[in-house]
């Protein structure tokens, strides 16, 4: 009975019976998960903690005798890790994704010369962190101009100003906020292909958001994959917000369109709407996500951000993922997610340049507070040195 | 990418001319363009090197082939090392002797592991085992709850209790063995590589249900991280093989390769679609040529390989270089065409085609009518199809059941296919084909392009 998205109701009566009946049990193992998940904070900043100086550690590799000034910075990060006691700040998890270009700079010493055994560093490092190569062709060609046309020092710090510089300018585009319309019903839409984390994104949304006031209602437009309602539920009573679900297997434009309406009722002003993952080759698939944007901007919502959901993980294809959802329902931004792992997520680069999207908040865990808003300095200064960006 | 990926290598092999073997020079400057390919189908930096270096390795110096043009006869190669490198042992199920066999899934957040554990529950069904789920993601909300759903859409009962996941995984085998199920699939939290305390939590599951195969689930769409988690998984699970997730999608999946390469274990399955029974064993040739960004075109050149008879294609040469293609040597080489496939792809891929007669628009389910139409014609007509008058039409028409309106058009085309030929000069390949046969044919002049 699971697998007929949008194919109408064939489900008897008996099987609905029966998921009532699991339904039920879901909610009681729920219960135990949540308080699992919940209580022992001490087990996130150790988590956090072990991260960190995992991170402290690899600095000190990288920099490989570089100069005092990163053996300070990483010892210094270290004995932070050491103290994060109680809850490791946030930017640091980020710090993960960080020095991917320290590693070939590294190795560089303070006022070197720049040959080309050094750019073909570079290229690597940029292709490792999956920038994909025509981006990084791109970015070394205007470097190699701009060296060759000495309007930069041809030595470490002229390299790393310019290519900072360049990629921040990838990675500026458009108009990163979330957008909110007080006197509306807004409508976030969340699309993305299968297992980018659309689910999570929206549980952790839901609780930042309400925490900043605006009254929220999660609707369950994922009525495809197993147990993705029940997902959200939890999600919902984590951020202690609404939720309105469908049946399984109910067309997702309906239950979107209660939600929604739900929501106008209840004086809500924001509806953050899940949808099943899909691949952007399905192209079935990609029309019902078009009717679900058509339904959900009828009165009273209106669809004021469209985030694709994005794996740090993924490779190139995340081009072609932004392209495709872009053109099918008008993607407004990106959640990059599961960027606390060993992914750099370079392919947002070549989506920001490319598709002029900007990229929104990013995702940097299982934790309810493991989202962060997108800050391209933080991103492009974690890129090179893993400096913390507003400090 | 085939279209681009070949015009590449044919421009760079232009400088080839009539040399007889492939130049070192030559194939750096292909090898770069493997590069970029391989690159973009997301295989790992540490991986194309290595392949490279072997593709470099059989191709220096390599003879010219007779029926394949320098760039297919690299293409070929490459595909061989990607398929090499993809393939090699598969993965044989061989059932404990003292039931249940054990398979521990692990793998990232997202990859697919609840959805393959239940794909592969219902395989070893279809094998006639009776398989038992575990659920020891307690982690993500309503893992368990989806694996149960799962369960229950493919009849095979899940078991999983709010304790910790090593226990769930022991008491799981416990329960297999009370029930008499004779396979058991543990499900796992997805976990990052990095994360100490997770790794260390997977490798206690591990031990508690000492599996008799670890996989590891993988999404195709991964990038150059494929290599990072699929070594420090192996290096903490030894892991027996993998399952390779979201394969419908469009992603050219660089990541198996990575992840073959890195881990010597055999992609046991790819998972096909949201359909539970999207669920097949992997074929490393269809794998190799979807990397490589070429889909069925290589496995045409394959055949174009074995299939093309160069006598065939002398002798329309021959007709070509006098001016007097006719529609027996158009006939000849459409049925040489027909052995191959598809004829706009194979149009496509003709060694030294023109490129003019490459555009032409000819369809697939216009071919029989244009046979249709030829054979109809009297010899005489074939020979020299300016005799064709109004009635020689209308008599034609009536024989194949066309209109004289499309016996009309195959007469213009044709006419213009000649001017074109006759324009455009000699391709390499046909003319490479002469100069293998006839000693004096040495000089190449390749098509401009």
């Amino acid at each position: 009975m699971l697998f007929r998205r949008g194919r109408g109701a064939d489900a008897s009566a008996q099987d609905d019976g029966a998921l009532a009946t699991e339904s039920a049990d879901a909610e009681e193992r729920a219960a135990i998960d949540v308080r699992d998940r919940a209580a022992p904070d001490s087990e996130e900043s150790d988590h956090g903690a072990s991260d960190q100086s995992e991170f402290g550690k690899t600095a000190v590799d990288l920099a490989g005798g570089d100069g005092e000034a990163t053996d300070a910075e990483a010892t210094l990060e270290r004995e932070e890790a050491d103290q994060a006691s109680h809850r490791v700040p946030r930017t640091s998890r980020f710090g993960r994704a960080r020095g991917f270009l320290s590693a070939p700079l590294g190795g560089l010493r303070r006022g070197a010369r720049v040959d080309a055994g050094v750019i073909e560093e570079l290229e690597e490092a940029l292709l490792l962190a999956d920038v994909g190569y025509a981006t990084t062709t791109r970015l070394l060609d205007g470097l190699r101009s701009a060296l060759a046309a000495r309007a930069i020092e041809a030595d470490t710090e002229g390299l790393v100003a310019y290519l900072r510089e360049a990629i921040l300018n990838l990675l500026l585009v458009g108009d990163a906020t979330l957008h909110h319309d007080a006197s509306v019903t807004n409508v976030w839409l969340f699309v993305g292909v299968n297992g980018v984390g659309k689910t999570t994104t929206i549980g952790k949304l839901a609780s930042r958001e309400r925490s900043r006031g605006r009254k929220v209602v999660l609707a369950a437009g994922d009525t495809f994959r197993a147990a993705a309602g029940e997902q959200l539920d939890l999600w919902a009573s984590r951020a202690q917000v609404e939720i309105v679900q469908g049946a399984n297997g109910a067309d997702p434009s309906s239950v979107i369109f209660d939600a929604i309406a739900h929501a106008n009722a209840v004086g809500a002003d924001l509806v953050l709407a899940d949808s099943a993952g899909r691949l952007h080759n399905k192209t079935n698939l990609m029309e019902e996500l078009k009717k679900v944007r058509r339904v959900a901007d009828r009165e009273p919502g209106h669809v004021v951000e469209v985030l694709l959901v994005l794996d740090a993980t993924t490779g190139q294809n995340g081009l072609t993922q932004a392209r495709e959802f872009a053109a099918a329902v008008g993607i407004t931004g990106v959640v990059l997610t599961k960027l606390d792992g060993t992914a750099k997520g370079g392919i947002v680069l070549a989506i920001s340049s490319e598709l002029g999207l900007p990229i929104k908040l990013v995702g940097l865990g299982e934790g309810i507070d493991d989202l962060a808003e997108f800050d391209p300095h933080e991103f492009v200064d974690a890129l090179f040195f893993g400096v913390e960006a507003g400090d | 990418m085939f279209e681009t990926l070949t015009e590449r290598f044919d421009q760079i092999f232009t400088r080839l001319k009539s040399r007889g073997r492939l130049g070192d020079a030559e194939v750096d400057e292909v090898l770069r363009e493997i590069r970029v390919a391989l690159l973009e189908g997301d295989v790992a930096l540490e991986v194309v090197r290595d392949l490279l270096e072997r593709i470099r390795a059989r191709c220096s110096g390599a003879e010219l082939s007779r029926s394949l043009t320098p760039a297919q006869q690299v293409i070929k190669v490459v595909n061989e090392e990607l398929t090499a490198t993809l393939g090699g042992e598969t993965l044989v199920i061989r059932y404990a002797s003292a039931p249940p066999t054990v398979v521990l899934l692990a793998g990232l957040q997202g990859a697919g592991k609840t959805t393959a554990a239940a794909k592969l529950a219902l395989w070893f069904k279809q094998q006639g085992r009776h398989p038992l789920l575990v659920g020891t993601d307690l982690q993500r909300p309503a893992a368990v709850e989806q694996l149960r759903v799962l369960g229950k859409e493919i009849g095979v009962s899940v078991f999983s209790e709010a304790s910790d996941p090593v226990t769930v995984a022991r008491r799981g085998v416990a329960e297999a063995i009370r029930v008499g199920r004779d396979v058991v699939i543990v499900d796992t939290a997805g976990r990052l590589s990095i994360d100490e305390a997770l790794m260390a939590e997977m490798r206690e599951i591990h031990d508690a249900v000492s599996p008799n195969y670890t996989l590891l689930v993988i999404d195709a769409m991964t990038g150059q991280d494929a290599v990072q988690t699929a070594r420090t998984f192996h290096d903490r699970l030894a892991l027996d093989g993998v399952i390779l997730s979201k394969v419908d999608g469009d992603a050219r999946g660089g990541a198996a390769l990575s992840v073959k390469a890195v881990v010597g274990r055999p992609i046991a399955f790819i998972s096909t679609g949201e359909r539970i029974g999207d669920f097949e064993s992997f074929h490393p040739d269809r794998m190799a040529s979807r990397i490589l960004g070429m889909g069925d075109v290589l496995s045409l050149i394959e055949r174009a390989e074995s299939v093309y008879d160069e006598a065939s294609s002398q002798r329309a040469m021959e007709s070509l270089r006098s001016g007097r293609f006719t529609f027996d040597d158009f006939l000849e080489q459409l049925e040489q065409m027909k052995k191959m496939g598809p004829l706009s792809s194979v149009l496509g891929m003709l060694p030294g085609l023109p490129k003019e007669m490459k555009n032409a628009t000819i369809e697939d389910r216009d071919v029989a009518r244009i046979e249709a139409i030829i054979r109809s014609m009297t010899s005489k007509e074939r020979q020299n199809p300016s005799v064709i008058d109004g009635s020689r039409r209308v008599r034609i028409a009536n024989g194949s059941g066309t209109t004289t309106a499309e016996v009309n058009k195959l007469l213009n085309q044709f006419k213009d296919m000649q001017k074109m030929m006759r324009s455009s000069m000699m391709s390499q390949g046909l003319a490479r084909a002469a100069k293998g046969r006839k000693k004096k044919g040495g000089r190449v002049t390749p098509a401009s392009r």
